[in-house]
């Protein structure tokens, strides 16, 4: 591995880099005053450069400089595009004018600073573009779905009536129908699933922190690989173990259970990072004074790390809520209210969206569309929640800030668990 | 604050302080507490081994009657009296997705993360980092809603051009020529739905690059990419080889948005571009009720192929991750 220390000002006489202390003689920021004769005389005259480039140096320049890229590159490609027609239609021009920018960028660059700063500058910008295309493809997504359904929302008929009494000849066909019964049916499925993965989810990231013990490598291993497990296999499996053996029918508490299968690695990962930025000295004091290690976690170190795991728990409900796959070998998906959990298929919002996007009639598609509007209205509360509840109060430290920043990435990446301090 | 004072009947004498047993022990509230949440723990043993059993279980009478050409076949004929099923023509678009949605999404990912990590100005770094972890929250139903409205049709387009012009390249061929509803649409959209999982982990490695070395690399004249070059990338390669393992992980599980996208086929198609092709778990999610009892076992053992192939992925990706976090990878 080696670095590139090329550079293109290696006359010997110049001196690289401002003066250590402000000196009157060397003005800083002044462009290239390196003709001014030093006060001592004789020897050779030492030249300067008046600041040296900084590698996040970023002025009016070079703004100017990715523009003319990127006017050049539109003019270029215009001018070839409809001559030659490489590519067809508006994805083609844009994949052309972004190539002759980045080829302009560093052309340019390289002519008016140098060939370094040249790709370190192509690089920034495929960089910022890909963070630009992540980031707005998901405004563009939860926009487009927000476009979609919300111009042809029946206010009065999305949350009080279901499919039952759809009448797709009506005149108002979409105030016939609405998702009451898919919005009761994710309510109750979520939170079943809530009540019994959190707690077993709190327990099991104890046990990994807090009790310790034989068989933590073990748990922690095998709970990192259950959050890779397929939300389609949990699905398949409650229904071959439950189902299929008779023990439950189509039932939204199967739904809840297969969700539960999702929700548990994902929380215990994310609790237990969280007790981990406990400090240790909270914990020793409580021992100290006689009591017992159950009492410990419970009034001392839980507590303290509330708000950490209020995030995760929040993070898990927005996790399972848009689940679809371990839904259709579970809860079946239903066209009438269900309020009990226990018998009978269940709807649930995405099983809407899953039934309805297809169907031929466009009143249903656009129902499709409103349940996925509701869908994602849910999801990004709860995110906004979570983030709010993870964000840094006062007297906590560093360390801990960036962990917060790094639990909101926990819920839907399988990252293993740090095995050490946790930096 | 509380002060104890000792209240005691005049001339009764004082009693002698009795000694405090200090034992290491735990006591009986302590044994129940950790005695349960062991046994909560070890219940995610029994949990993962279950789900692997039952699998197997139900779906051992499909793999009998099939035998190894399970793996050989392609097909969900599982009614009338010559059943011809297997999960090949799966697995191999399965890997297909996987591969373009790869090829799609660690290129973003990898840019992504080290956006966020080396050039994000400090104030806009935690919002874009929030913006990035939200592209994995939102729903892969609503992923593949959007694949079929507005991606699809703007895709068919390029494909089209690829395959006019790449058509050396066997992939690419394109025998019949609707060319919707394909492979390569689905990987494309799964690309972009694995971005944000290799761009958080990978993100998170990078920034533990030792800040000593990024500032050794600077003051030695490095522009800011010679500099990550030669530290960030080098030290969290391992990182980056896990972050993308988990990424491909997530690329074969992908349900939904994959069966929105590819309909109800079940054969083998080599030719990404075209119309057409399967993956396990979208077979699983489309043909599921549908077959009779060995089609219900048939998918039951697809599902649990799918099971160990993640399983698998996963762990190996977790051993690389969590080996490149203790430091290995820092001998610059």
């Amino acid at each position: 591995v080696s670095i590139d220390i090329r550079t293109t000002r290696s006359d010997p006489s110049v001196r690289i880099g401002p003066p250590s202390v402000p000196d009157p003689d060397f003005p800083m920021g002044e462009p290239d005053a390196g003709d001014a004769v030093d006060g001592d005389g004789g020897g050779p005259t030492p030249r300067r450069i008046a600041s040296p480039l900084r590698p996040s140096d970023f002025g009016i320049k070079d703004v100017a400089l990715l523009l003319i890229a990127a006017i050049s590159s539109f003019c270029l490609v215009w001018v070839i595009f409809f001559q030659l027609t490489i590519l067809t239609g508006a994805f083609g021009f844009f994949v052309c004018w972004y190539v002759g920018f980045l080829a302009l960028t560093w052309i340019g660059a390289s002519q008016v600073i140098e060939r370094k700063v040249a790709t370190d500058r192509v690089i920034a910008v495929l960089v910022t573009s890909a963070t630009i295309l992540v980031v707005g493809l998901i405004i563009f997504i939860v926009a487009w779905v927000a476009y979609k359904a919300i111009p042809s929302i029946h206010w009065g008929s999305l949350f009080t009536k279901d499919q039952k009494d759809f009448q797709p000849a009506a005149p108002d066909a979409l105030g016939t129908v609405g998702v009451l019964h898919a919005v009761i049916g994710t309510l109750e499925q979520v939170m079943v699933a809530a009540l019994m993965g959190v707690p077993a989810a709190i327990a099991t990231a104890v046990f990994l922190n807090e009790v310790k013990g034989r068989g933590v490598r073990l748990v922690r291993t095998v709970v990192t690989a259950m959050s890779g497990t397929p939300s389609v296999v949990a699905g398949v499996f409650i229904f071959s173990i439950l189902i299929l053996t008779h023990v439950l029918t189509y039932s939204g508490f199967a739904a809840s259970l297969a969700l539960t299968v999702i929700l548990l690695p994902s929380v215990t990962r994310i609790v237990e990072e969280v007790l981990r930025v406990v400090p240790s000295g909270l914990r020793e004091a409580s021992l100290a004074l006689g009591a017992p290690q159950w009492r410990t976690t419970w009034s001392v170190v839980l507590p303290t790390a509330r708000s950490g795991v209020i995030t995760a728990v929040l993070l898990g409900i927005a996790r399972i809520v848009g689940e679809t796959a371990p839904l259709i070998f579970t809860a079946f998906g239903s066209q009438v209210l269900n309020a009990n959990p226990f018998a009978h298929p269940q709807a649930a919002l995405p099983l809407i969206i899953w039934s309805d996007f297809k169907d031929p009639q466009a009143v249903l598609i656009t129902l499709a569309f409103q349940a996925a509007f509701v869908l994602i209205s849910i999801v990004l509360i709860l995110f906004v929640l979570a983030r709010l509840f993870s964000r840094p109060r006062g007297n906590k430290g560093k360390a801990s800030r960036r962990n917060d920043d790094d639990l909101l990435a926990r819920m839907w990446t399988p990252v293993p668990m740090t095995q050490g301090d946790g930096s | 604050m509380a002060i104890s004072v000792d209240v005691r009947e005049p001339g009764t004498p004082a009693a002698p302080p009795q000694p405090i047993t200090i034992t290491t022990e735990y006591s009986t509230g302590d044994r129940i507490y950790r005695r349960g949440v062991r046994i909560v723990a070890m219940g995610v043993l029994v949990l993962l081994f279950l789900i692997g059993l039952f699998l197997f279980k139900s779906g051992l009478p499909a793999f009998r009657v099939a035998g190894w050409s399970f793996f050989t076949k392609s097909g969900f004929q599982t009614e009338g009296p010559h059943p011809v099923f297997g999960v090949l023509a799966s697995l191999i678009g399965t890997v297909e997705v996987a591969t373009v949605a790869m090829i799609v999404g660690t290129p973003v990912g990898l840019a992504t993360a080290l956006f966020l990590s080396e050039y994000a100005p400090l104030k806009t770094r935690r919002s874009l980092i929030a913006m990035v972890d939200l592209a994995a929250a939102i729903p892969s139903i609503i992923f593949g809603l959007w694949a079929i409205f507005e991606v699809q049709n703007n895709v068919v387009g390029f494909s089209t051009w690829l395959s006019r012009h790449f058509a050396f390249i066997p992939f690419f061929k394109v025998d019949s020529p609707p060319l919707n509803a394909s492979i390569f649409i689905a990987g494309l959209v799964v690309g972009l739905m694995i971005v944000p999982i290799v761009a958080s982990i990978s993100r998170e490695v990078f920034s533990l690059a030792p800040m000593g070395e990024r500032e050794a690399a600077l003051a030695l004249g490095a522009s800011r990419w010679q500099m990550i070059r030669t530290v960030v990338l080098p030290f969290g390669r391992g990182g980056v080889i896990g972050a993308v393992m988990l990424g491909l992980g997530r690329a074969l599980e992908e349900t939904i948005a994959v069966s929105i996208i590819l309909g109800t086929s079940v054969e083998v198609n080599a030719h990404i571009l075209q119309h057409g092709g399967t993956t396990i778990s979208q077979l699983i999610a489309v043909n599921f009720g549908g077959g009779g009892k060995l089609g219900l076992e048939d998918l039951l053992f697809c599902g649990f192929v799918l099971f160990v192939l993640t399983l698998v992925i996963n762990l190996i990706a977790s051993a690389i991750v969590n080996r490149s976090r203790s430091g290995a990878g820092t001998d610059l």
